[in-house]
Parts: C-alpha cells; structure tokens; sequence
C-alpha cells in the first residue's frame, strides 16, 4: 500500500489564531479589490470595462498566433483576438486604457506593419466597444451568489448545524476572496475567464469543506463526551490523506493547464493552482475553527 | 448477489449506449450511419460556444434620431391633453423633431415650458416651434442604445440562442454574436422587429373612408397614400393590412383608416403566446394578456366603441382589424393573421421581450472565427489530455488495481457527461469546460474518498468484501453532502446566471448528478464482480 500520509497528530485547532489573522488579512484585501472592481478602479478586462475594436483586412490568410505572438512582443497588453476566417480579416480588441481611441489603434497598427510587412493590409473599422457584461448581467450575479449562499447555508444547516453552515460559507467566501486579492495585488486583469476560475474555486471549496464537516459529525456520535476542539483535530487529521490527495489530483490536472494551455488558459490555471491550495487550507483552518468560535460547545450534530 | 451485479452491469451498458447516440452527431462517424438513423435518431450534437467555434458576428445601427422622433410625437400628444385640460386654445402638431404650436400665448408657452423644460423653442412669434434640446437628445439616443441592448438581449434568450455575446459598440451600434445557429436569417428577423405594437381604432366614419380602394397589389402602397394625403383627416392615417393567401401565396395590402393617436399599446403587455384555432383548421395566433393597468385601458376602450373595428397594428403594419362585438374585460386578447406556426412563435417573442425603442439596421452580418482564438483552443485541448492522463497514471500509481476502477469511473463519467449535454443541445464554452474539469476532480475525490476508507477498514483487520461495504456505506453521506452543495450552487447560477455562468452552471450540475451514478453505482459494480469471483484473500488498493 502505497501511502502518503500515514497517521498524523497535528493540532491544527491550535494554530487557529494566527489562521485567523492571517485569512483576515487577505480576506480585507478581496473585499478592497470587489470595491475596486465595482467602482472600476481595479484591472478590468475587456468583458467588463469596453474597449476599442480594430478589424484588419489581410491580403493573404494569417495565422491568429503570429499575430498574437507580434502584439505581445510589440507590448500590446490587455487584447482578445478573434478571425474572420473566410475573409481574411481579424478583429483586435484592446482593453480600454487611459489612451484614446486613436492611439490604441495605431499603437496595434503600427507593431502589425512592423511585423508582417509582407502581407499588406487595410483597417476596415475602429470603434469604441461597450462591455460584454453589461450593469444588468453583474447584478444577476449578485443575485444569484446571494440566493446560492442562502441555499448552501440552509442545507448545511439542515444536514448538519447552523454554525457548520456559517463555517462552510466563510470558507468558502474566503477562498474566493484569497483569490481575487492575490490576482489583484499581481494587477491581473479580473475578466469572465477569471470570474469562472473563481466559481469554479467555490465549488471545490465546499466540497472539501463538507467532507472535513462529514468526518466531524460521524466522530461526534461516537466520542460525544470528547470537547469538540480535539474531535475536529482527530477529525482532521484522519480525512488528511484523502484531503491531500484529492488536492494533488486536481493540482495535476491545473498544473498541466497552466504549463500547455496557453497563453488564454494562463490565468485560469494560476487562479485554479491557487485555489486548489487556499481551498485546502481553508477547509483545515478556516471552517472548523469558525464553526467553533460561532456555536461554542453545545453543538451536537444531528444524524443523517 | 451474482443476478444484481449482472442488472448493474446492464443499467451501466445501456447509459452508455444512450450516451453514445447522442453524443454521435459531434463525431465524424454521424456522416457514415445510414439514412434512417440520421432522420430518425437525435442529431444535434453539443454546439460549441462562440470563444471555441465562432459564429456569426452581427452588428446593428440603432436609429437614435427615430427615438427622439417618437418622443417628440409623444410629448405633443401628452400636451394636447394638458393644454385642453387647462382649457386653452390651441392646435399642436409634430412633425419630424419639431412641436408646432399654433397660435400661441404667453399663457399656452408657460404651460408648456413648465410641463416640459426639455423643449427649446427654434422659433417663436404668434407660432412657435419647439425643439427637444440637444442635451435631452443626446440622453434619448443613449438610452435607446442601451434599452434596445437589454430588448435584444431578452429576444435571443426567448429564442434560444444559448450562449450569445451582445455589447454595444461605439455610441448607437450594437453587437450581436450568436455561435454556430443553422438558421441565421430568422434570428435576424427577431433581432431586427422594432415590434411596436398598437391598438388603433379603425375610422369608418370619415367620408374619406369610403372613397379608399378595396385593396392595393404590393408596391402600390405609396401611389394610395399619396392620393390621400390632402383628404384624410388630420388624425387619420391610412396603414395597410398585409393577406396572405394561403394557397397561392398571394399577398394583398388593405388600405384601411386609422386613428393617428394609439387607444393602447405594447407596452402595457404581460404575456404573449401561440395558440392554435381549432376551429379554423390549425391556424397559429398569438394571444396576449395585458398587465393591470392595459387591462382597465382596455376594458374602457372595448366598451366605448362597441361595433367600431380595433386595428392591431405592430410595426405599422396592421396584422388584423376585428370588430368589436363586445365590451371585453379581463385583459386579454388575440393577434390573428395570416402567419404560420414559426411565425406566431416569433411574433410572440418579439412581443414579450418589449419593442426597441427606435428601429434598428443590420449594418454587418459576417462569420467570426472563435473568440479564444483557434490557437489557444488548440492548446487547451492539448493541456486537458496531458492533465487527464496525469490524473489516471497517478490513481494507478497509488491505488494499483482500484486506481484502475477509478480510472474506468472516471472514463465513464466523461462520456455520460458528454452524452447529457448532448441530448440538451447544450452549448459547451471555456466556463463549461471549466465546470467539466470541477465535475471531474469530484469523481475523482469521491472514488479517493471511498479508497480511504476502505483502506482505513481493511488496516482494521476486516476482509476486503466486508471493507468494500462498510467502505462505500460510510463515504455515502460524505459524497452525497459534497454533491447536493454542489448542485444547489449550480441550480441557483443556472437560475439567475446568464450566458457563460449559466454554461457553467448545465455542466456542472450535469457533471454531479451523473457522477453521483458512476461513484455509487459504477465503482461498487466493479469491485463487487472482482470480490464475487472468487475468494480474494487480498485487495489491490
């Protein structure tokens, strides 16, 4: 039997006040990059904040790649590419910056000419471009991530207790916090594939955080007259092989994203690398302990 | 024990043969199969979303200055009203951009620039004429981009178009990108309907009335209204009511006299569906329920002109002009015409979406390339394969031969998964496969689950057969704790998401409900066969 992790005894529940420091931290942080991104301030991709769209008539056919690699290395930042194949065209949208419509474009013209000056071609139109996710899309979301919290809060409490439901949506909250700040403070551009990276993190999160909640409410039944600090420590610790593992599996998969997939996937792999980590953590020092400080030592779970 | 394997082991089966059918149509097999399986079996396949297959790219020109034409011809409705309500005297007409009122008094300005400081007198003198100021204008323009934005927006989710890119574009276009549909040329039909739809009383009474043709052949429409315009009424206007004949397919426009001014109209709507007239032999129409307040409009309208004829007109086009037999509450009403079924589909979208605030040009209609880029599609896919078969070589590694059944598992539930959305049509995208890729590491932390604790039961001194139960029987409730969670975020983003979340949101849920299957049902199959066959001294895991 191959293992990883043979029987640990580490006393996480202690290490609980300088987790809590150290997540409220960088949660304070997520909070200050969502105002950001609220009001604008923040790094916002195409999606959110408009831009300017350039579409390009070609001679001959080009390559999406080449140009990429071109607009990259000319110092383009912030773009999407899309092809009109048939006609070779290509559309260039570059994210909105302090500069003006005309810059930006030439900008994008003139590294262009550089680059493929034996494929000649003309600018059909450049034009100032609206967000793809307007005022009303943003507030479905919040609508819809305030119903989901509600939901996941009712079932947890159902399942379990009410504070158990309180510790699985903080957890999961701060891993999607975590996150965000760390993509905020690197000044990465916070864009829809961003946005699915971080659902994405919520998702795993709280399974990993149900499953800790799991063992924690099977080892209540049997060792009820134990204090619940030291049945979540023993708890804990025995899901640990399956926690890391679980986390190595889906580590592999984002590491292989973020080396092979590209230069689009790139974000959405670092985002889920980190998550994968931040989740892990959080479901070990961030629920439990939460779930201990809201309801105390009454709590008794309820059987399933 | 041996017959409940065997029924698992047929149930397992026939899943994934259904998952197959459906899925064929995306493989290059579909092409090969022969006739009646093409026409009879599902042939839709997964669409792939614009960021990975393009589509088509659409842009429309708002006509903002038609906005601000309506508004004006609404402001010198609404100040005849205040006007004739203050008892004073005088005739207002609107043409174009410019409020005329005639004659005029200090009084008459003062009422007007106080009920509308908006309007800017151009010129003044016994007459004056008033303007909408440019600053008022400008606001119009722009929120006619924006409302006609949100009304397409709502259109093409009625229609079904999953997975659209709609954003303005400068200051009065609007960008539609709709991935891979079959029929193009409908789709543009729906975006482009202003759909304002009216209810305008039909005038018999006129002397004119009599004099206007039976019907005119179509092109001749203009020669009628230029024969009439000096005669009309000045709150008259003629629309032309478009018959199809069914059978020739003939069309003929009836000239018919309208009241200029609407008794009601689409805006007060609530409801919009097709119906089918059984008592004319299948014929589509569309009925329509008006809110609270189109309901008591309605009501009072139908009852002071009982016997006059109501004209439906949408887009100034009159669709039918029925009598009105008798008073009718309750607020609902039919639009019958000569249409087909697709078309009273489309015109009751149309109508419960909202009209477009000004009419709208197709200024370009071209097929667009992936939005991700065919490179980057290529390398994901690339990545996804790598990062796959690391997941697979890794449960080998570290489980042996329950890494295998793992592994199965793990096939299984891609190509059920694959085979679901196949059989929604789903669109799939890049937060699709982002939920793919969450539904995956969720099988695979269910099977890493279930192998813990059989190897915590089995480090207990227990045989494998009694570890295998009392293993799967402990780690249920944890996988299906961790599973509801997970659907009841997805349902609520499916819900209240739109576009990509909502992509997301299908994948994922899907993505569960089916790997609940494969972990409970698909795992336990395997190893109950391995343990039934003979008796294992020892457990590979």
């Amino acid at each position: 039997m191959l293992e990883l992790i043979k029987n640990t005894k580490i006393d996480f529940m202690g290490k609980k006040k300088i987790a809590f420091i150290f997540s409220g931290i960088i949660s304070i942080i997520g909070i200050i990059a969502i105002i950001q991104i609220a009001t604008g301030k923040a790094n916002l991709g195409i999606d959110f904040a408009g831009g300017t769209a350039i579409q390009l008539k070609f001679e001959k056919p080009v390559v999406l790649h080449d140009v990429r690699k071109a607009l990259e290395d000319g110092g383009l930042k912030d773009f999407d590419l899309q092809d009109l194949p048939t006609v070779n065209k290509i559309l260039i949208r570059v994210k909105n910056t302090e500069q003006k419509l005309g810059q930006t474009s030439s900008e994008a013209t003139g590294i262009l000419s550089r680059k493929f000056s034996d494929n000649k071609y003309v600018v059909d139109s450049t034009t100032e471009i609206g967000p793809k996710v307007g005022g009303k899309l943003r507030a479905d979301a919040a609508k819809a991530i305030g119903v989901a919290v509600l939901g996941i809060l009712a079932y947890v409490a159902f399942r379990f207790k009410f504070n158990f439901g309180v510790g699985a949506t903080i957890a999961t909250f701060h891993d999607v916090l975590a996150v965000l700040s760390v993509f905020y403070l690197m000044g990465h551009e916070i864009n829809l594939i961003l946005v699915t990276a971080l659902l994405t993190i919520a998702g795993y999160s709280l399974t990993d955080t149900v499953v800790v909640f799991d063992r924690i409410r099977e080892n209540m039944k049997v060792r009820h007259k134990e204090p619940l600090e030291s049945i979540m420590n023993a708890s804990i610790n025995e899901v640990l092989s399956r926690t890391i593992i679980t986390s190595l599996t889906v580590l592999l998969t984002s590491v292989a994203l973020f080396f092979f997939g590209g230069e689009v996937i790139h974000d959405f792999a670092l985002a889920m690398i980190m998550g994968v980590v931040i989740g892990t953590y959080s479901s070990i020092f961030i629920a439990s302990p939460t779930v201990l400080l809201w309801g105390r030592k009454k709590t008794f779970a309820r059987r399933p | 024990m041996k017959k409940r394997i065997q029924w698992r082991f047929i149930l397992i089966g026939a899943t994934l043969m259904l998952a197959a059918v459906f899925f064929l149509p995306n493989t290059p097999f579909f092409k090969e199969m022969p006739d009646w399986w093409t026409k009879n079996m599902p042939d839709k396949g997964i669409t792939l979303g614009l960021d990975l297959q393009g589509g088509i790219h659409l842009v429309f020109e708002v006509e903002g200055e038609k906005a601000v034409e309506i508004t004006t011809e609404r402001m010198a409705q609404s100040l005849k009203d205040i006007l004739s309500k203050k008892k004073l005297n005088t005739e207002i007409t609107s043409k174009g951009l410019l409020i005329t009122v005639a004659p005029s008094s200090m009084e008459i300005r003062k009422a007007i620039e106080d009920n509308y400081p908006v309007l800017t007198p151009v010129e003044t003198g016994t007459n004056i004429v008033y303007k909408i100021s440019d600053k008022e204008a400008k606001r119009i323009k722009d929120n006619a981009a924006d409302q006609a934005l949100e009304t397409i927006r709502n259109r093409i989710d009625q229609f079904g178009v999953a997975e659209p890119t709609i954003h303005r574009q400068g200051t009065n276009e609007i960008v539609v990108q709709l991935p891979g549909i079959k029929d193009p040329k409908r789709a543009i039909e729906i975006i482009g309907k202003t759909a304002q739809l009216e209810f305008k009383l039909v005038d018999d009474v006129s002397p004119v009335a009599a004099e206007i043709p039976a019907t005119a052949a179509p092109g001749e429409e203009d020669a009628v209204l230029k024969k009439f315009a000096e005669k009309i009424p000045s709150d008259d206007e003629i629309l032309f009511e478009k018959k199809v004949n069914r059978e020739t397919g003939v069309v003929r426009k009836i000239p018919i006299l309208v009241k200029k001014q609407a008794a009601l109209t689409g805006d007060l709507l609530k409801e919009a569906k097709v119906n089918i007239d059984s008592s004319r032999s299948g014929f589509p129409y569309v009925s329509i329920s008006f809110n609270d307040a189109g309901a008591k409009l309605f009501d009072e309208v139908t009852a002071a002109n009982v016997k006059k004829r109501l004209a439906i007109v949408l887009d100034n086009t009159i669709y039918s002009a029925p009598e009105i037999k008798e008073r009718i509450g309750g607020g609902n009403a039919q639009i019958s015409g000569s249409f087909s079924m697709e078309e009273a589909k489309d015109l009751a979208i149309v109508l419960k979406a909202g009209a477009l605030p000004a009419p709208v040009k197709m200024l370009q209609n071209i097929t667009v390339g992936p939005s991700l880029g065919t490179d980057s599609i290529e390398a994901g896919k690339m990545a996804g394969i790598i990062g796959t078969l690391l997941v697979v070589i890794f449960m080998i590694v570290y489980y042996r031969l329950s890494g295998v059944i793992a592994d199965f598992a793990l096939v299984l539930n891609i190509i059920l998964l694959l085979g679901a959305m196949a059989s929604l049509n789903a669109t799939l995208t890049m937060p699709g496969i982002a939920g793919i890729i969450l539904a995956i590491g969720m099988a695979v932390d269910s099977n890493v689950l279930m192998f813990e604790r059989i190897r915590d039961e089995l480090r207990a001194g227990k045989t494998p057969r009694a570890a295998v139960d009392s293993g799967y029987k402990k780690a249920f409730w944890t996988i299906f704790d961790s599973h509801v969670t997970t659907l009841i975020t997805a349902a609520v983003l499916f819900q209240f998401g739109t576009g990509p979340i909502k992509g997301f949101a299908v994948t994922l849920s899907l993505g569960v409900a089916i790997n609940l299957f494969t972990a409970l049902v698909g795992t336990k199959t395997v190893f109950d066969l391995i343990l039934s066959r003979r008796d294992v001294g020892k457990l590979s895991i």
